[in-house]
């Protein structure tokens, strides 16, 4: 058992700063682990969200040694082992969401971006019984966007929301995820490119695959969902002999309707 | 009245788990609906399960039919479940896992592409649809982004403190929002409580903090009656070590893929003591059980897929007669499948991906190298509110309850992949009669005086100003104290002092101070989550003390047998008296139709 030093961040909306604390750290203990023994001795109105404490829910994401993780996840000896000798562990709330208070922080228009894009509309059944059947190879490609936890740690690490704050104009790697999810699942009926070209802004990303180094569940955001995203949309808006067959096919009127 | 925020809907849903979640759904339809979750939606305790959701589909093994996952669950339960339930759940559950599918749903599937279907404890056939180890996450991922298209109003990390009565029925609930700890009125014709289990009663347990009883002590402090509070469930397969994440959940589905249970002489243990009601559906040996994970529809089961209960006193006796792992459990092998077959590491990473982080990542452990040590945890709790088996309706005019709140479906154990099942089942049938009721009655009155005092009583812990009993430290004593007198062995004296000692708690916890304001206080929250957590505690203490028996999660030293005659045929009940005091009544268990006496009898 060793006494460990922190410093965590505290505050509100108006503002806030560093507070140290040091409490005890013993063998398997995680960051989260400490940030309750914290609460439970010396503080115990110091804010944080956690659920599962298991990597499943994605609730206690946070900044450890200015590096976005889940805290739950996080092994102290891990922390300790990158952390300058003397120097306290600091922990600091997600810097691409407003702060409620302390280290949780307004992730609420992450709810509000979900809305926005069109649900999943499946084909007709395959089966009289009303069923579907998918092979498994399909399922798997999706299968890897579904791990998704909503952290929300990718969207806290691009720096299109996190240095320039366009919030607005483009949903973020979570929901490029999302989308791709809904736009590759083998059942899916509907046409997303319109809006990932225009009001989501999938152009915006440039593909530095902070979020995919970042993902707790190991997700390939960048190259396994965003880049055939990207593709999907250029196809679809970019192609001149695409769109001459759409033409002669008569569909390119739906194409721009949707514009 | 004070100032609060006041919401109006005809269905207000508590939880937003996969029960509250599909009630909503359900609801939604021709009905204004609340749906309140103590934390951010789709974090509820749901995306926890691992294994997959029961449902005969019969898509691997043609055999099955809702009638043997009837008796599946009959059995398991120890036949002290409701029948009627049991027997809905068996027959509806494939509708609503296909529901699921309809709504983006993506499960594992078969060689032709349907839904694929794996084996787990007492479940006679393959019948547990799965998404790898991560099915409540596809599950609530689906129910929530099929939901918020649905028009429900979501109210996020908000905690309900008191259900308000006009008269016999519900028509309104009392809370805050958690964020900045203003008070919320929700007014409503009806009311679904869906808050998911009491594991934070223990101290060893794989629930999140949530799980305080919240919908178990409203029910009961409503005047509805609970049922079988002594049955909690403790899950074979806990993490021991390191300590920081003992109890957190090692999914049954390990050893349904093949997954062994050893001792530290590296005995099989689990082939020493098979139960007489399992015998005949219990493989011989090693190589049978084998045959029977991989497919071979010849074989039985191998005796690590026997009941949770069964499985979780097997691993405690060998510790305690000193044949346990290094940290005090026992060692759960999957990475001896490498004999059986080359490419064994990666098979194990698709078929056990989170099992596989989880160890690697917790416990710097490989899974596919070397053996996990495992212990009980406290997983589940069968007994909650007593409900009507259609309708899903307590003993509360207005009140419904689904999922693990609720009562009936699982007797005295619950067999792995019948909560998810559950949920859908009967979250789907709460909704529905909810918004029935909502629409057939009109709105009650709302008694201000008692909400003012609601309110007050609800910041006393705050203006003691830190000069009072830390919550944190009496949670810590009530789940030590739990762990130790009411846990997985029981007896007469301990359970008798556990009485006392939740009285004593009790009273400490009235003078449980906060420090701090009203924003995003944990201090504050645990000092207003001990009411719920004492009273399930009292609840279960005061069923298991009463029940002299053992059967199904129930296990006492003072009385190891079963009683078939007496305890056999009763369930117990618990309900508020007129003097405030818990009172336990012995009820006959809810009779079976001839019909399902025949189908219990054709599967023995």
């Amino acid at each position: 058992m060793a006494k460990v030093d922190f410093k965590i961040w505290r505050g509100d909306a108006k503002g806030g700063g560093y507070q140290d604390f040091s409490t005890d750290v013993t063998e398997g203990m995680v960051v989260l682990d400490s940030v309750h023994q914290i609460q439970a001795e010396s503080a115990n109105d110091l804010a944080c969200r956690w659920n599962c404490k298991a990597g499943k829910c994605g609730s206690c994401s946070a900044e450890v040694n200015g590096h976005p993780r889940l805290m739950c996840m996080m092994r102290m000896d891990e922390v300790l082992a990158e952390t300058p000798k003397g120097a306290p562990v600091t922990i600091q709330p997600m810097k691409a969401f407003p702060v409620v208070k302390d280290l949780v922080t307004d992730v609420s228009s992450n709810f509000e971006i979900k809305k926005k894009i069109k649900p999943f509309k499946p084909r007709k059944p395959d089966a009289e019984d009303g069923t579907w059947r998918m092979v498994q190879e399909d399922v798997d490609r999706v299968q890897e966007f579904r791990k998704c936890i909503e952290c929300f740690l990718c969207q806290d690490v691009c720096h299109v929301l996190r240095e320039h704050s366009l919030h607005d104009e483009f949903i973020g790697p979570r929901f490029l995820v999302y989308a791709a999810a809904l736009e590759m699942h083998p059942l899916d009926t509907e046409d997303r490119t319109t809006e990932l070209k225009n009001a989501h802004g999938i152009g915006y990303c440039n593909i530095t695959k902070c979020c995919t180094n970042v993902c707790p569940e190991h997700i390939t955001i960048t190259d396994n969902a965003i880049i055939p995203l990207k593709e999907r949309v250029v196809d679809k808006h970019y192609d001149p002999l695409g769109k001459l067959w759409r033409w002669i096919h008569g569909t390119e009127k739906e194409a721009n309707d949707q514009q | 009245m004070g100032d609060f925020q006041t919401h109006e809907h005809d269905v207000l849903v508590i939880g937003a788990g996969g029960a509250g979640l599909r009630a909503a759904i359900e609801a939604a339809g021709d009905c204004s609906v609340g749906l309140v979750c103590k934390s951010l939606l789709g974090k509820a305790h749901t995306v926890m399960a691992e294994g997959g959701v029961a449902a005969a589909m019969a898509n691997v093994d043609e055999r099955d039919g809702w009638e043997t996952h009837f008796a599946d669950t009959m059995r398991g339960g120890q036949y002290l479940n409701n029948p009627m339930m049991a027997e809905l759940h068996a027959k509806e559950a494939p509708a609503r896992v296909h529901e699921l599918e309809e709504w983006g749903a993506l499960f594992d599937r078969t060689r032709d592409g349907r839904i694929l279907q794996r084996n787990f404890g007492g479940h006679a056939y393959p019948r547990l649809a799965h998404v790898g180890d991560r099915t409540g996450l596809e599950m609530i991922r689906t129910l929530q982004d099929h939901g918020i298209h649905q028009g429900l109003e979501v109210y996020m990390e908000c905690t309900v403190i008191e259900l308000l009565k006009d008269g016999d029925r519900v028509v309104g609930a009392f809370g805050y929002d958690r964020e900045r700890g203003r008070f919320r009125l929700f007014k409503a014709k009806s009311i679904v409580l869906a808050t998911g289990g009491v594991g934070r009663a223990f101290k060893v347990t794989s629930n999140s903090w949530e799980y305080t009883g919240d919908g178990h002590s409203l029910a009961y402090h409503a005047g509805a009656d609970l049922l079988d509070m002594e049955f909690i469930q403790f899950h074979p397969t806990g993490m021991v070590w390191p300590p920081s994440v003992r109890g957190i959940l090692v999914t049954e589905g390990v050893r349904g893929e093949g997954g062994i249970l050893t001792n530290s002489e590296g005995k099989r243990f689990m082939f020493d003591d098979i139960p007489e009601l399992y015998k005949d559906s219990t493989a011989d040996t090693p190589e049978e059980g084998w045959r029977y994970v991989t497919g071979d529809k010849e074989a039985r089961r191998p005796p690590e897929l026997l009941t949770r209960d069964h499985v979780a006193r097997c691993i405690l006796k060998e510790v305690s007669e000193g044949r346990g792992s290094p940290h005090g459990g026992a060692f759960l092998d999957i990475a001896w499948i490498k004999e059986k077959f080359a490419n064994s590491e990666e098979h194990i990473k698709k078929k056990l991906p989170s099992m596989y982080h989880q160890f690697k990542q917790l416990a710097n452990l490989d899974i596919t190298k070397e053996p996990m040590e495992v212990g009980p945890t406290t997983h589940y709790v069968m007994g909650g509110v007593r409900v009507d088996a259609e309708t899903q309706m307590s003993t509360v005019s207005g009140l419904f309850a689904a999922g693990e709140v609720a009562a009936g479906l699982h007797g005295a154990n619950r067999l792995g992949g019948n909560s998810l099942s559950d949920l859908l089942v009967f979250g789907k049938r709460a909704g529905e009669y909810a918004a029935k009721f909502a629409q057939e009655n009109g709105g009650g009155k709302i008694d201000d005086a008692e909400v003012d005092a609601l309110a007050k009583a609800a910041l006393e812990p705050l203006e003691r100003d830190g000069d009072g009993e830390n919550p944190y430290e009496i949670q810590r004593e009530l789940q030590e104290m739990m762990q130790d007198k009411v846990g997985i062995i029981r007896e007469d004296g301990l359970m008798k002092e556990a009485i006392d000692d939740i009285a004593k708690l009790a009273e400490r916890a009235t003078q449980a101070t906060a420090h701090g304001n009203r924003e995003y206080n944990p201090g504050w929250h645990t000092a207003l989550d001990l009411k719920c957590l004492l009273t399930v505690s009292e609840a279960s203490a005061r069923a298991a003390l009463e029940r002299r028996e053992s059967r199904g999660a129930q296990t006492r030293n003072d009385f190891p047998d079963k009683d078939p005659d007496d305890w056999g045929q009763h369930n117990l009940l618990l309900r508020k008296g007129a003097d405030g005091a818990m009172e336990v009544d012995k009820v006959p268990v809810v009779p079976q139709t001839e019909q399902q006496k025949k189908i219990i009898e054709d599967n023995q």
